[in-house]
C-alpha cells in the first residue's frame, strides 16, 4: 500500500466534470475544466473523473453534443493535475475500444466500465482492455436500486472476475433509502476481495447520509461533485462529505477549507442553483428513473405540451434503464396523443 | 426481394448448413423450414446439450457439437452457409469457407463482405462469396436512414438500439463493440449518411421490452418536411412485407434546434420511432432483434437462389 493510502479512510473520486456534465447539458469548456481540475488538484482530491456525462463516446444527439471534444478535456485535465489521477468513464454500447486506447494515451489512470446493474458480463472485454493498457479498473454497476442485495453481488464478483480493482454500488436514480443502501453495499462487500465503492444521488436527499452508511459497511471509494453537480437533483456533494468525514473524525486526505472554496469558487457558478431538489427531482427518487433522464424530460415536455412528472412516471413504469433517453420522446408523443394515460 | 409462390417450382433448392446453435441459428432454423427453396440439411454447434440443436435434430437435420470441422469435412453436400456464431468466430471459420468454395451469409457482425440490408441493396451482391448482414439494430434502421437520405442530403444519422436482455445471448454480448462499429458503418456504406453513429443498450425488464430503434437524422436547411415523411412511411410498408411486426410508434418528428452534429451545424433533425415484434418463431414476440436478422438473412438466402437459379442453364 501506498503511503497515500494508509494516510486516508476511503478514497474520494470526484465526478463534477463527468456527472456534472449532465448538469450543464454536456457543455463544459476547456477553461471550465482547467479551473475545476485545479481547484480540486489543490484541495487534494486524489481521483478526478472528465467525460461526458454519458462516459467516452457519449456526445450525441441521444444524449446531447459536447460542448468540447472530450479529448480536449482530457488534455486539459491531465495537464492540470499535480497530484490527483485523472479518470473517465466507459459504457459498452455507447463508447468503443479505441476510446479507452485513446484515454490511456492521453495520460488517464483510471477509466470506470459501466453497465446497468444486470448486465455486468458485457463489460468483460473492456475491464480486461482497461487493465492491459495499465490503468485501474473499476467496474460501475448502475441502478443498483433495481435489484435485491444478492444478485448485485453475484453481478458484482463478475466484474471482479474480469479484473475490476473496484466494483461500485450505483445509485443512479437516487432511489435508495440509508438502508437499502447499506444492504447492498454489504452484499457486494461479502461477495468480492476488491475494492467496494458507491456513487450517491440526492434525490431523495440522502446522498451523504448513504455514503455515511456505506462506509459503515467497509466501502472503500465514495463519490462526490462538487456543489453535488450532476443528473437529477444532484450527486453526493463533495465539500459536505469531506466537511462531515472530517468531523466524524474519517480521513480523506483532502483539505476541508480548501475543498469548500474549490465547490463555490470554482463549481458554484456553473450553475448556480445546484442542491436545490423541486418536484421533478424528487420524482426520480420516488419513481426510481435514470437521474439524467430529468433535463431531457423537461424539454420533450416542453416541446409536445405534457408534463414533465408524466413522463418520469411512464419511464420509470416502463422499466427504462441508463441509455434510453430515445424513449423520452417516444414517451412524450404518446401522452400528446393520449395513448398512454398521464 | 422474396420470390413468388408461382416461380418456386422452376428455383434451385439450396441446401443449407446452420454454423451457430444459439439465439439467432435457432430462430433461423424455424424460418429456414417454412422456405420453399432453401432446404435446412445441418446444424453445427459447439454445445452437445443445446436446444438449437436438439430442435434441429428433431426437425430432421444432421446436427452436429463438432464446430465447424464438421461441417469442413462434407463441404461439397452444402449450397450455402448461415454463420450465426460470433464475430471473432466468423474471422476465424471464414478463410475456411472460401477455400470449400462455400458461400456464406454472415449474421454476426464481422463485416468481411459487403453489408446487405434487404429493401436497400439487396440485390447487390448475390454473387458475393460473403454477405454481412450488419447487426439487428442495423437491419431495423439502416432502412429508414436510405428512406431520408434518398429525398435529402443526410450529413449525420445516430440509431440508439435497445434489446431486451434475455434475447441477447452470449455471441451478441461478447460484440458489443462490433455491434456499435459495424452498425455506424452501415448507416453510411448503405444508409447513404455522411457520418453514423450506433448506440446499444441492454434492457432487463420483465415482462422484457419489445425491441425498440430511434433513428435521429440531421437535416439540413431547406428540407422538404412531406417529402421526408412520405418516404419514411413507403419504407415502413416496405420492411413490413418481410418483418410485419416492423412499425414506427408514432408519426415521423421534425424537431427544429440549432445541433452541432459530427457532420455539421443543422437546424432540425428528424425522430423516427420503430419497434419490432417478431413473428416468435423461437423466441416470444418481444424478440424483434432475432426476427428481423433471421428474416432478412432468409430474403438474401432466396435471393441467392433466384440469382443462381437464372446463372444455371435450363
Amino acid at each position: 500500500m501506498s503511503a497515500h493510502e494508509t494516510a486516508t479512510d476511503f478514497r474520494l473520486i470526484d465526478s463534477t466534470l463527468r456527472d456534472g456534465s449532465h448538469a450543464v447539458s454536456h457543455r463544459f469548456s476547456a477553461e471550465e475544466v482547467r479551473r475545476v481540475v485545479a481547484g480540486l488538484d489543490a484541495a487534494g482530491v486524489p481521483v478526478i473523473e472528465v467525460t461526458h456525462g454519458d462516459g467516452m463516446g457519449g456526445s450525441s444527439f441521444n444524449y446531447g453534443f459536447s460542448h468540447t471534444p472530450e479529448t480536449d478535456l482530457l488534455k486539459v485535465a491531465v495537464e492540470t493535475a499535480t497530484q490527483a489521477t485523472i479518470a473517465v468513464l466507459f459504457v459498452p454500447g455507447i463508447g468503443v475500444k479505441d476510446d479507452l486506447r485513446q484515454a490511456a494515451d492521453l495520460g488517464v489512470g483510471m477509466a470506470r466500465v459501466a453497465t446497468h446493474c444486470t448486465e455486468a458480463d458485457i463489460a468483460e472485454q473492456h475491464i480486461a482492455l482497461t487493465k492491459e493498457l495499465g490503468m485501474e479498473a473499476i467496474g460501475f454497476l448502475m441502478m443498483a436500486h433495481m435489484i435485491l442485495p444478492e444478485a448485485l453481488a453475484e453481478q458484482a464478483r463478475k466484474m471482479a472476475s474480469y479484473g475490476a480493482d473496484v466494483v461500485y454500488v450505483t445509485d443512479s436514480a437516487g432511489a435508495m433509502t440509508v438502508d437499502d443502501f447499506k444492504r447492498r453495499v454489504a452484499a457486494v462487500k461479502g461477495a468480492v476481495d476488491v475494492g467496494v465503492g458507491v456513487h450517491a444521488h440526492n434525490n431523495l436527499s440522502l446522498a451523504v447520509a448513504n455514503s455515511l452508511g456505506a462506509l459503515e459497511e467497509g466501502a472503500t471509494n465514495v463519490d462526490g461533485c462538487a456543489t453535488g453537480l450532476g443528473a437529477g437533483a444532484g450527486n453526493c456533494s463533495t465539500e459536505i462529505l469531506v466537511a462531515t468525514s472530517d468531523k466524524l473524525g474519517l480521513r480523506t486526505g483532502v483539505d476541508t477549507f480548501a475543498m469548500m472554496d474549490a465547490a463555490e469558487e470554482c463549481v458554484r457558478p456553473l450553475r448556480p442553483e445546484m442542491g436545490v431538489i423541486d418536484r421533478d427531482g424528487l420524482m426520480l427518487g420516488y419513481a426510481g428513473v435514470y437521474g439524467s433522464f430529468l433535463l431531457h424530460a423537461r424539454k420533450a415536455a416542453q416541446r409536445y405540451g405534457v408534463q414533465t412528472r408524466d413522463i418520469l412516471v411512464e419511464l420509470g413504469r416502463r422499466g427504462m434503464v441508463g441509455g434510453q433517453e430515445d424513449m423520452i420522446i417516444d414517451v412524450a408523443l404518446a401522452l400528446r396523443d393520449g395513448r398512454v394515460e398521464a | 426481394m422474396t420470390t413468388h409462390p408461382s416461380d418456386h417450382e422452376d428455383l434451385m433448392t439450396l441446401r443449407c448448413a446452420i454454423v451457430g446453435s444459439g439465439n439467432i441459428g435457432t430462430d433461423l432454423l424455424s424460418k429456414l423450414l417454412r422456405s420453399p427453396v432453401l432446404e435446412p440439411t445441418a446444424m453445427v454447434g459447439i454445445d452437445p446439450v443445446s436446444e438449437g440443436l436438439a430442435r434441429a435434430r428433431d426437425a430432421g437435420l444432421d446436427a452436429s457439437p463438432d464446430g465447424p470441422d464438421w461441417l469442413f469435412d462434407r463441404a461439397d453436400e452444402f449450397d450455402l452457409v448461415f454463420e450465426a456464431t460470433s464475430a471473432g468466430v466468423h474471422r476465424a471459420n471464414a478463410p475456411r469457407y472460401q477455400a470449400a468454395g462455400l458461400q456464406v451469409i454472415d449474421l454476426t457482425p464481422a463485416r468481411l463482405g459487403p453489408l446487405v440490408v434487404p429493401p436497400v441493396n439487396g440485390e447487390d451482391h448475390l454473387d458475393a462469396p460473403n454477405v454481412n448482414l450488419i447487426t439487428c439494430g442495423g437491419q431495423a434502421t439502416t432502412p429508414m436512414v436510405h428512406a431520408v437520405s434518398r429525398v435529402v442530403a443526410v450529413p449525420y444519422a445516430e440509431i440508439v438500439s435497445s434489446v431486451s436482455s434475455v434475447s441477447a445471448g452470449p455471441g451478441t454480448r461478447q460484440n458489443i463493440d462490433e455491434f456499435t462499429r459495424t452498425t455506424s458503418a452501415a448507416l453510411v456504406e448503405v444508409g447513404g449518411a455522411r457520418h453514423g453513429k450506433a448506440i446499444m443498450v441492454l434492457n432487463p425488464a420483465d415482462p422484457p421490452i419489445l425491441m425498440r430503434n430511434t433513428v435521429f437524422c440531421a437535416l439540413p436547411e431547406g428540407y422538404d418536411e412531406a417529402a421526408v415523411a412520405a418516404s419514411i412511411l413507403a419504407m415502413e410498408a416496405q420492411v413490413q412485407s418481410y418483418v410485419p411486426g416492423y412499425r414506427l410508434t408514432a408519426e415521423p418528428v421534425f424537431e427544429t434546434e440549432v445541433y452541432g452534429t459530427p457532420g455539421g451545424v443543422v437546424p432540425a433533425r428528424v425522430v423516427i420511432l420503430l419497434e419490432v415484434e417478431g413473428a416468435g418463431d423461437y423466441f416470444p414476440p418481444y424478440a424483434g432483434n432475432l426476427d428481423i436478422m433471421t428474416a432478412a438473412a432468409v430474403g438474401v438466402g432466396e435471393a441467392v437462389a433466384t440469382a443462381r437459379t437464372q446463372r444455371t442453364p435450363a
